[in-house]
């Protein structure tokens, strides 16, 4: 991959590197690189998970030896050039080496094997980490149900949320009958707070077209389908040259490798619905539909696409079977634990010192995630909560940190595993916010089919609603509590059984919160705008003015040089003197 | 490249590119949403009347289509503004405090999720996820995004916006 004798230069150019102004410093690495003259190779690479730190330049000298840089702008860019490359000095303070080793060296990485290594657009750099050699293999020398004995010995439970066990589910699927067969890649990534199949698909296209054509061969399907979220323009632009670069490589499309098997990929972009991460309801879009879910059984396997049987893997999922086939089951089922195998991703986000993704063995604990690897809460603030597996999961308090990250232990704190969002949550996060939040995003994204999730999710939002705003009645909070385990069992899928569960676990861990809001009209958080109110302390007010100029409706009042004072009937509770004042004086009960 | 509604003049459908597009696909009725994605990408938005016209072609009810642009998110049934605001409501974003930010968007434009100013530059759509939590709170303004975002910093940008376009029409 590298020639000998030459320096690599990598820019980490997904989403997260893009957005962080990825584009300007690869730029001027290339700008430099030519007005100097130098002999350097400049690429492309997806997110290495220290998404906090992008845009990240790695420059990897002739020995192979790894200078890694964290967010690097234009002008650090035109620093690594001069300094660097030019005289052999990296500047010390912008290198981020031992950080990276605190980050990334404590992980496992398989489904991200390659994510922040190799060039996504690059079939022959996937080839030289040893891609296709799964597919390969399995042609030459497995029947398709050693494929699926091998998945099934690894352990491998689908990553998209439930768990269920994918060996089990090619199973099923090879075994009803059909003239035709489908694969379903799941990339409809919903949670808002995970990442991980974006990034997977950004930086490691290959890996996930591998593992679909594994599935396809085991199964005996010839038709694959990825259906991926419009939101993720990038990852649909590298998916689109990873099929089109395995099919020009002839190994994708007829008589595969010379095999006699074939297998064809398509892509079908998502329109934006939430409820399509549901597998049937994922299964009517894909046919031109509206998203709605339908009752199970039949389950896909049986009775999926076009009425035919289906296998619905998720993104996380495919990327981890071609490394299985090669490896060997027995090797990825030494990471974890007893009932869940392997490693798993996920995203860090919210209040977390060091946001972004990683992938660990199952099995170790929340504690050691969120402080180990994600380095604890920003601003060294005091740790609340963690949200797991965004609305459909369950708020943990510190007091279950030490829990272990698997499955069924995840599963018994009221929290699900889910797709592995991990949203930390400090001091300043108000649950009963947390809980309204994601009641209103489930309550959006109702398809409206069943009663209980159309009904029952308003009817919780409205209460949720109420307590914020300090108008909720004591009995209330009972009648939340009924509604939710009604609307849990009375649901007709996945999104509205689940739907409850930031509420439930918010009730179980967080009931004072409820209270103080419904009892003592008191936010403790200090996030509920209406139960919030603003003064100005008159002994540290200077009268600078500062606050009165901000404030929308007039509502401060005062002679310049004098305190000022807030007319509490014209506040709005915007907050703006709180963030313009630079003497503390602006007060909030 | 996709048009803009002055380009194309609001309202005037380009039904030929519809029957392209139609043609694209080989009529098949399972298609309408790839179809009506290739007619907003062309629009930027999917004109009520291009509805009745692909119903037609396709052979199938207006009501069905109808019903599968009001389902999903993607779907406009109005043209959008000249810039798309597209900010970040996913929990990370939520938990830093997109909340702020969307009042500051309210306040300097007097749009809420789903409006466009009325002068027509601006358009705001709240979006749940956009995958770069670590950034948060975020927006995309044109295939800009603008990271880590304080009210104060979206007031601003938002100005620059507005400074842009005064200084092109002088």
């Amino acid at each position: 991959m590298q020639d000998q004798g030459k320096t690599v230069v990598k820019v980490g150019l997904s989403t997260c590197g893009i957005a962080a102004g990825g584009y300007k410093t690869y730029e001027t690495l290339e700008t430099e690189i030519k007005n100097n003259n130098l002999n350097v190779e400049l690429k492309k690479t997806g997110c290495i998970g220290m998404c906090y730190t992008e845009p990240i330049v790695d420059v990897i000298a002739p020995d192979g030896t790894l200078f890694s840089y964290g967010t690097v702008d234009e002008e650090k860019a035109r620093r690594i050039v001069a300094e660097h490359i030019r005289n052999g000095k990296p500047p010390q303070d912008l290198l981020i080496n031992e950080e990276r080793e605190a980050v990334v060296g404590g992980q496992v990485r398989i489904s991200l094997r390659n994510c922040g290594i190799i060039n996504p657009e690059s079939l022959d750099e996937y080839r030289a980490t040893g891609g296709y050699k799964a597919i390969e293999k399995a042609l030459k020398e497995m029947t398709p149900e050693q494929v699926i004995d091998e998945v099934l010995r690894s352990g491998l439970r689908g990553r998209g949320g439930a768990g269920f066990p994918t060996g089990m589910k090619w199973r099923f699927t090879r075994m009803n009958k059909g003239d035709q067969k489908y694969i379903v890649c799941n990339a409809d990534e919903g949670d808002p707070g995970a990442f991980m199949d974006r990034s997977i698909i950004e930086g490691d296209p290959h890996a996930v077209v591998e593992g679909m054509m594994l599935a396809g061969y085991a199964i005996g399907a010839s038709q694959g389908h990825v259906y991926v979220r419009a939101e993720y323009p990038l990852a649909i632009i590298r998916l689109e040259k990873a099929i089109q670069d395995a099919r020009a490589a002839g190994l994708l499309g007829q008589n595969i490798l010379g095999s006699g098997f074939s297998f064809e990929l398509k892509i079908k972009k998502g329109a934006g619905a939430f409820v399509c991460g549901e597998e049937t309801a994922l299964l009517a879009s894909l046919e031109g539909e509206r998203g709605m879910p339908r009752l199970k059984p039949p389950f896909p396997a049986e009775q999926g696409l076009w009425r035919k049987p289906t296998c619905i893997n998720n993104v996380e999922t495919f990327a981890n079977v071609p490394w299985i086939i090669v490896n060997g089951a027995e090797q990825y089922a030494a990471y974890g634990t007893e009932k869940s195998k392997g490693t798993k991703v996920f995203a860090l986000a919210g209040k977390m010192k060091r946001g972004g993704l990683i992938e660990v063995p199952m099995g170790i604990t929340l504690r050691d995630v969120i402080f180990g690897v994600g380095g604890g809460v920003r601003d060294d603030k005091q740790f609340k909560g963690v949200q797991l597996g965004g609305p459909s999961g369950g708020c943990i308090p510190e007091s279950l940190l030490d829990t272990p990250v698997d499955y069924d232990s995840l599963t018994r704190t009221g929290a699900i595993m889910g797709s592995g969002g991990m949203i930390v949550m400090d001091e300043t996060t108000c649950m009963v916010d947390m809980a309204r939040y994601f009641l209103d995003f489930v309550q959006n994204e109702s398809c409206g089919k069943c009663i209980h999730c159309r009904l029952g999710t308003k009817r919780m939002l409205e209460i949720l609603t109420r307590i914020t705003e300090g108008k909720a009645a004591a009995e209330e909070l009972d009648l939340l509590e009924e509604l939710a385990y009604n609307v849990k069992e009375g649901a007709l899928c996945g999104l509205g059984q689940t739907a409850p569960n930031p509420v439930l676990t918010t009730l179980k861990y967080f009931r004072n919160e409820y209270e103080a809001h419904i009892y003592d009209r008191r936010c403790p958080a200090k996030s509920c705008p209406e139960l919030l109110t603003y003064t100005i302390n008159a002994e540290l007010c200077n009268g600078c003015r500062r606050c009165a100029k901000r404030c929308p409706t007039e509502a401060i009042t005062g002679e310049r040089k004098e305190p000022h004072m807030i007319d509490q009937e014209k506040c709005i509770k915007c907050g703006n003197c709180f963030d313009a004042c630079k003497f503390k004086a602006v007060m909030v009960e | 490249m996709a048009g803009t509604a002055e380009t194309l003049g609001v309202g005037i459908i380009p039904y030929e590119k519809i029957d392209e597009i139609v043609k694209k696909y080989k009529g098949d009725s399972s298609a309408i949403i790839p179809i009506l994605q290739d007619i907003q990408e062309l629009m930027d938005y999917v004109p009520k009347d291009s509805i009745a016209y692909m119903a037609e072609k396709l052979g199938v009810s207006p009501a069905k289509i109808y019903g599968i642009v009001t389902f999903y998110a993607q779907f406009r049934l109005q043209p959008m503004g000249k810039y798309m605001i597209m900010l970040c409501e996913g929990t990370a974003c939520h938990v830093n405090g997109a909340k702020l930010i969307s009042g500051a968007i309210t306040d300097e434009l007097g749009i809420r999720g789903g409006e466009t100013t009325p002068d027509g530059l601006f358009t705001l759509e709240k979006v749940a996820c956009i995958g770069c939590c670590s950034l948060s709170p975020v927006m995309v303004i044109g295939g800009e995004t603008y990271a880590k975002l304080t009210p104060d910093a979206t007031r601003k940008i938002i100005k620059e916006y507005q400074q842009k376009e005064e200084a092109a029409q002088n």
